[in-house]
């Protein structure tokens, strides 16, 4: 919305130039205002993508197909996407797995979303939101994905939505050669997102699956594992699904001296006890909030009306971090407490950090 | 209009300080269920004003480059003049007051918003957000009575330089733009008090000076250049629509706390003012003007400046909706709500102007200390 926007260093190109003189004209909006009415995926826009289709999974989970602007990258599969979409009128970032196939012919990318109850987004995704909707996006992030070359001996370990960085693997071919075993949780069989995709797999051979219907067989134990897929810590794992299912996979690897094979993606974080608070200075907002000890940081500023940078809300993404110029933060995950004192330079995520004492952040 | 203590009737002596408190829940409550209830078509409709805004923008200035056309001339500039008076009101002001701001969509945001006007958004938002919107109607304190340069209050101390204060406003509305430039820059007070060298006053002072050249060229020489032979008739054109934009602004503004009707407060009487004392100067310091809805859009909603000065961060969508309610409670405790259509309030305001180019005809005399009502403490201290 300002004229000064910051350039990249080095030589103008003929379009800069000609884009600066447009601006003369334009000012104080910039050319680009203009064309983001008309043209929001141009190459050259901020990113964004419109909503192509909407495609019921479950009775709670929908594939969200996407028609991302010129801008957009490609992805690796086991990726994930930020996802800014207005709720409400209120702007929300998540961040949700990939389950398409890498650069598609149609150029289409697809998102799979589970509604979680009370979940904002989820359900806005799942229930309410239309072909032709634009939503912003970010490019595709995230480690939770396959070597090069495939590991021979694959185990995957999933629960509810957490099968979806999966889903995207598997299409993408990472069944290849490769002896996969697949280990999938949901309350009931109905409940399995993906269920007959992944049960023609399994019946084609291309992959073992385990699934775990919860409701009537319980939650999956660790220990359990030894039984279903014996030789599980010589295989090269992949685990994503909620805290508890996490915490005992990597507590298990790290029994065995194995834990460089488990590779997890959390989807939410771990909350521990409060801490103290404090009072929160945003000082370039020049807004002051009081902090309880288990409130993020990030829904401290927002509520204050500070236009917080946000991302996966669940600490995963690193879209939310700023400078804490001086103060005490703790996570809400592990409770680790960080200070800094002026001139440190220390960022937080503001999604699970809570005040500890006074803060002061330079937002 | 006068310091309210001063006045034969004082317009709250028959408000208890719980009255006072009460009325500033009620207020709040109001203010609650409309911040529970924004949403999706709030944002639809600062978006749909933003895009017809825009289009309109884009129209006229098209229309334009055939501006010696007379016809194109004179559609083209209506366009613009209406675009630009859109573009200030109902958008730029009210986005800069952050009512929009929960929608965190980055480009509607009083943090990055600027506007099509001389005065940077950054100095226009400490001025008018900070300073008059806090200390409204305050003697000495809220620079908006009078913008430094009128009398627009009995208790403003009258100078010989008064005189010509309605050529001095005349002026003003002209180039209101420039006016608040100069305002948001405390130019005068700066100059006068030698802090022109002042670090702080040469920045923003050079942001000023940016805003104005980006304005400038944009304005008097690229749309003029690109309309190739009607450079002279788009260059008398924008000039006009921007004569036109200044001279309604500078209208809708004057209604806002300068008609009869509107109580001016003194410095002393503000220390120590609870929510609901800050609530009542807000209602006592404000006229809306009546009106259709095409009319309260182009005043950016300002006619509904009691309501905006009540709640200044809500979306101004929401203020006419709010009015009935506010004016019940107006009703209830027993003020006046100042309202007034447009000619009507200008000219009022306009009135005051020239009677107050002269010095007062009495002073009126102060009242006893022994009679001052003791239940609205902080309004009546004197």
């Amino acid at each position: 919305m300002t004229t000064t926007v910051p350039r990249p260093p080095g030589k103008l190109t003929v379009r800069d130039r000609l884009f600066r003189l447009a601006e003369t004209a334009t000012t104080p909006l910039l050319p680009e205002d203009y064309l983001d009415m008309v043209a929001p995926l141009r190459s050259g826009a901020a990113l964004r993508g419109r909503i192509v289709d909407v495609r019921p999974e479950t009775r709670d989970a929908a594939t969200v197909t996407i028609r991302p602007g010129r801008g957009w990258r490609g992805h690796t599969p086991g990726q994930y996407v930020r996802l800014g979409v207005d709720v409400d009128g209120v702007r929300q970032w998540r961040a949700y797995s990939l389950t398409s196939v890498p650069g598609r012919p149609d150029g289409l990318i697809s998102i799979t979303v589970k509604a979680i109850p009370d979940g904002k987004v989820s359900n806005h995704l799942v229930r309410r939101v239309r072909p032709g909707t634009i939503v912003q996006l970010d490019q595709a992030q995230g480690d939770f994905v396959q070597p090069a070359t495939a590991p021979e001996r694959v185990l995957f370990v999933t629960a509810g939505s957490g099968v979806t960085p999966v889903m995207g693997m598997l299409r993408a071919g990472a069944t290849g050669p490769a002896d996969v075993v697949l280990v999938h949780s949901a309350p009931t069989p109905a409940d399995v997102v993906f269920a007959d995709e992944l049960r023609g797999l399994a019946g084609r051979g291309a992959i073992r699956l385990v699934e775990r219907h919860t409701d009537t067989d319980g939650v999956l134990g660790v220990a359990e594992l030894a039984d279903l897929v014996p030789d599980h810590l010589d295989r090269q794992t992949w685990a994503c699904g909620p805290v508890g299912l996490l915490d005992a996979v990597e507590a298990h690897w790290a029994a065995h001296g194995v834990a460089d094979r488990l590779h997890t993606e959390r989807f939410r974080p771990t909350v521990i006890s409060p801490g103290a608070g404090g009072t929160v200075t945003f000082t370039r907002a020049g807004v002051t909030a009081e902090a309880d000890g288990g409130t993020a940081l990030l829904d401290v500023g927002e509520e204050a009306g500070v236009l917080m940078p946000s991302g996966c809300r669940m600490g995963i993404c690193f879209g939310c971090v700023v400078p804490l110029r001086e103060g005490a933060v703790r996570d809400l995950r592990n409770g680790d407490v960080t200070t800094a004192v002026p001139g440190d330079g220390v960022l937080i995520q503001t999604c699970v950090s809570a005040a500890a004492g006074t803060c002061d952040i330079d937002l | 209009m006068t310091v309210m203590q001063k006045k034969a009737h004082n317009p709250i002596a028959h408000l208890t300080a719980e009255d006072i408190e009460t009325l500033g829940k009620e207020l709040d409550a109001i203010r609650d269920r409309v911040i529970a209830s924004r949403g999706e078509s709030d944002a639809a409709y600062i978006r749909k004003v933003i895009s017809t805004q825009r289009r309109l923008e884009l129209g006229s200035r098209a229309v334009l480059l055939f501006s010696l056309f007379p016809p194109a001339w004179l559609v083209g500039t209506a366009g613009l003049a209406v675009a630009k008076i859109l573009e200030n009101m109902e958008v730029g002001h009210n986005v800069l007051h952050g009512q929009w701001d929960w929608m965190r969509d980055p480009k509607i945001h009083s943090t990055t918003w600027e506007w099509d006007h001389v005065s940077p958004a950054e100095q226009w938002k400490h001025s008018h957000n900070e300073l008059h919107h806090t200390y409204t109607n305050v003697i000495g304190k809220d620079n908006d009575l009078g913008y430094g340069i009128m009398r627009v209050d009995e208790d403003q101390r009258w100078h010989p330089f008064h005189l010509g204060q309605p050529l001095w406003n005349f002026i003003n509305a002209c180039f209101f733009e420039y006016g608040i430039a100069a305002y948001d820059l405390e130019l005068g007070r700066n100059l006068r008090k030698g802090r022109h060298k002042a670090p702080e006053f040469r920045a923003r002072a050079r942001a000023v000076g940016r805003k104005i050249r980006r304005q400038f060229l944009k304005d008097y020489i690229v749309h003029p250049l690109l309309s190739g032979p009607s450079f002279l008739s788009t260059l008398a054109a924008t000039f006009t629509a921007n004569l036109i934009r200044n001279l309604w602004s500078h209208s809708v503004i004057m209604c806002g706390h300068f008609p009869e009707g509107v109580e001016t407060f003194e410095r002393r009487s503000i220390q120590g003012e609870t929510r609901g004392e800050w609530y009542l100067r807000q209602m006592l310091g404000s006229a809306n003007i009546s009106g259709s809805k095409l009319m309260h859009i182009m005043t950016g909603n300002l006619s509904f400046q009691i309501e905006h000065h009540l709640f200044p961060d809500l979306p101004s969508n929401r203020y006419q909706e709010v009015a009935p309610e506010v004016r019940a409670l107006f009703a209830k405790y027993g003020l006046t709500y100042t309202v007034g259509p447009l000619p009507k309030q200008v000219a009022s305001a306009w009135w005051k102007v020239i009677r107050l180019s002269l010095p007062n005809r009495s002073t009126p005399a102060p009242r006893p200390a022994d009679d001052r009502p003791a239940t609205t403490p902080a309004l009546v201290e004197v």
